[in-house]
């Protein structure tokens, strides 16, 4: 569906035999993932099912109990912490911004990792922040205080601070939560913006199975912290996965705007009776 | 089948104007910064020349500048090199250290409750320190080691007990530790011969009264050692403050932040082993330099208001009551408690510290 840049044969970042967990339970078992480069890879699941806690392993914020995730074919828990944040940039699901910070300021903060260690503020960096904000339309913020914004305006800007990062993966925990339906979709349309226009190889993990669907070119469906489908969303999404992964009776029809699967929940409350041929109303509920 | 999305056309890579904007912003909280540093070096400096010039004893500049090139003055020198003199200095020093030992603290840990002297860390140096006095018999530097020591036994203590994160847990540890750092100093007056209220008031409130120079010039040497090398680390503070997850993604792990804390303990404590745990300083300098920076983390502002607040506070106790030469430490801890009252009364305390996104 989406006109993504050529795959590259090499997959840069990929999980191999990896076991991720807290103290003592482990939350991903034994998992092998190849990230498609330059692709959008989507991670879906019920709640709790390891889905964020993959993508803090793959961002190297845990480290594997077993197995190993490894960057262009490096044990990532090996390579310089800034050598990593060059190349991989994570949204993580609740950053904080900090009080009084401009969004100039926040956006800036992503050019760290390129700063050595006497790094000085260049035209560079400028640039880079320039850029990023153009890119996420943001750029009228830039002297505003991020705490004043709106949620999308203050997600954008976060989505913006990746950006100066200037990394060839973006890895994203939820970037939709707390957004309404119509600044999620502008959400993810701005990432499948900057993945059809740098080639950036985009992973993130999503609540919403319909969206997900419509945007992701590889989709990881997580239960109990094993893959059970991957592929694209119309190998991924059927009905037999969706009752095994989210434990729900439900149709999968044509999604009528961009057809790929669309997830109709079967819940046990149904007030009015339907109409043999009508399409889905519009007010379907929404896949949580 | 499949429809290729509707991809609204999204701007070229930024326009000389766009730069124009991006260092336009950048620039006005620099400017800010740069203006409210001036403004407070230029405070501290009237509150050092008050501190020296005026009082009971009134020096006039050429005096001063007469003194200090090596004269002798028949009472003046002696007033002015043993007792006003090393008093400001000390003062300086003292409030630079716990103004920016503080902020690191409740930077780092998000909540401005979390402060070195609340949580004990004061206290612990200075219990240290004066059993190293006075149940060791210990002078010099080794005091200072001392309370290095206490320091880091509390901070680590407080560290196992709350874990990893800030918060009320962090607080609350700290405020135990914190009195029985404080039972620690009053058995140890029990233990010593002589009784001497300055000295218990020393150790427990903290003064800049009587520090001998060789004392002063210990402090000094220690920061200038621990002040660049907080600057150096401190630079990390700008991924830190972004949460860990999203300073982990700017590849600022979590030993910077340790480091720079650590650098935070030092700078308390050395400043504890010159002049007593001098209470709220620490507390009160950094959101204090915040406000005036418009909400703004700043450790160089922390520190120049520390050494505003300690230098006026112990010119306000020696001067405001005619025959009473109050510690420094009182006067701050009669400011400090409404300031912590009107903290707690302001809200929530973990509001202070960045928002969550979304």
């Amino acid at each position: 569906m989406t006109a993504a840049t050529p795959t590259s044969p090499h997959a840069r970042l990929e999980a191999s035999d990896l076991t991720l967990g807290y103290t003592d339970t482990s939350v991903v078992r034994d998992l092998d993932l190849q990230v498609p480069t330059g692709r959008i890879t989507v991670i879906v699941g019920a709640n709790a099912c390891g889905k964020s806690t993959l993508l803090r392993g793959l961002a190297r914020l845990l480290r594997p109990r077993s197995g190993s995730v490894l960057l262009d074919g490096e044990a990532i828990h090996r390579l310089p912490t800034k050598q990593v944040a060059r190349t991989l940039g994570l949204l993580p699901q609740n950053p904080v911004a900090p009080e009084g910070v401009t969004v100039a300021d926040l956006v800036g903060r992503g050019r760290h990792p390129h700063h050595g260690p006497f790094g000085r503020w260049t035209s560079a960096d400028d640039e880079a922040v320039a850029e990023a904000l153009t890119l996420t339309d943001t750029l009228g913020l830039a002297d505003r205080v991020v705490d004043e914004l709106s949620g999308g305006q203050r997600q954008r800007v976060w989505i913006a601070m990746a950006l100066a990062q200037g990394t060839d993966l973006l890895l994203l925990d939820e970037p939709t939560t707390y957004l309404d339906v119509a600044h999620q979709v502008e959400m993810l349309d701005l990432l499948a913006e900057l993945n059809a226009r740098r080639g950036t190889t985009i992973v993130m993990v999503l609540h919403d199975l319909n969206l997900s669907a419509r945007y992701a070119d590889h989709l990881v469906a997580l239960h109990t912290g094993r893959i059970v489908a991957e592929g694209s969303p119309h190998e991924v999404v059927t009905e037999d996965v969706v009752r095994t992964v989210f434990g729900l009776d439900n149709r999968v029809i044509d999604d009528p705007v961009s057809h790929t699967p669309l997830v109709v929940p079967v819940g046990r409350h149904r007030p009015r009776q339907p109409a043999p041929s009508s399409t889905v109303s519009p007010a379907s509920q929404e896949i949580r | 089948m499949t429809v290729t999305l509707g991809r609204p056309a999204i701007a070229e890579p930024p326009a000389p104007d766009a730069l124009d904007v991006v260092r336009r912003a950048r620039r006005a909280p620099v400017r800010h910064h740069r203006r409210l540093l001036a403004s407070l070096v230029v405070a501290l400096a009237g509150a050092f020349a008050a501190r020296v010039l005026l009082g009971d004893f009134t020096v006039t500049v050429p005096d001063f500048v007469r003194i200090v090139g090596g004269e002798q003055i028949p009472g003046a020198s002696y007033i002015v090199m043993e007792s006003k003199l090393p008093r400001a200095v000390l003062a300086v020093l003292v409030g630079v250290a716990f103004g920016v030992g503080g902020a690191i603290f409740q930077t780092t840990l998000r909540n401005p409750l979390a402060s070195p002297d609340i949580v004990g860390i004061s206290l612990g140096a200075s219990a240290a320190a004066v059993s190293a006095i006075a149940l060791a018999g210990w002078t010099g530097w080794p005091v200072s080691a001392a309370a290095v020591v206490g320091a880091l036994a509390v901070a680590l203590a407080v560290r196992a007990v709350a874990g990893d994160h800030g918060g009320f847990r962090l607080v609350l540890a700290g405020i135990g530790l914190a009195a029985a750092m404080q039972s620690v100093i009053q058995y140890v007056f029990t233990r010593v011969d002589e009784y001497d209220v300055q000295l218990v008031l020393r150790w427990l409130t903290g003064s800049v009264n009587g520090v001998a120079w060789q004392a002063i010039g210990l402090l000094a040497l220690a920061l200038a050692v621990l002040l660049p090398a907080t600057a150096w680390v401190a630079r990390s503070l700008r991924a830190t403050e972004l949460g860990d997850d999203a300073a982990a993604g700017l590849g600022v792990g979590r030993g910077r932040t340790d480091l720079l804390m650590l650098l935070g303990v030092l700078l308390v404590a050395v400043a504890v082993a010159a002049a007593g745990p001098v209470a709220f300083v620490a507390f009160l300098s950094g959101p204090i330099a915040r406000a005036l920076n418009r909400g703004r983390t700043t450790l160089p502002a922390a520190g120049l208001v520390g050494a505003v607040i300690v230098l006026a506070g112990d010119y306000a106790g020696a001067y405001a009551f005619a025959d009473l030469n109050l510690p420094v430490g009182v006067v701050t801890g009669a400011l400090g408690a409404p300031f912590l009252l009107w903290l707690l009364a302001r809200g929530p305390l973990d509001a202070h510290r960045g928002r969550r996104a979304g």
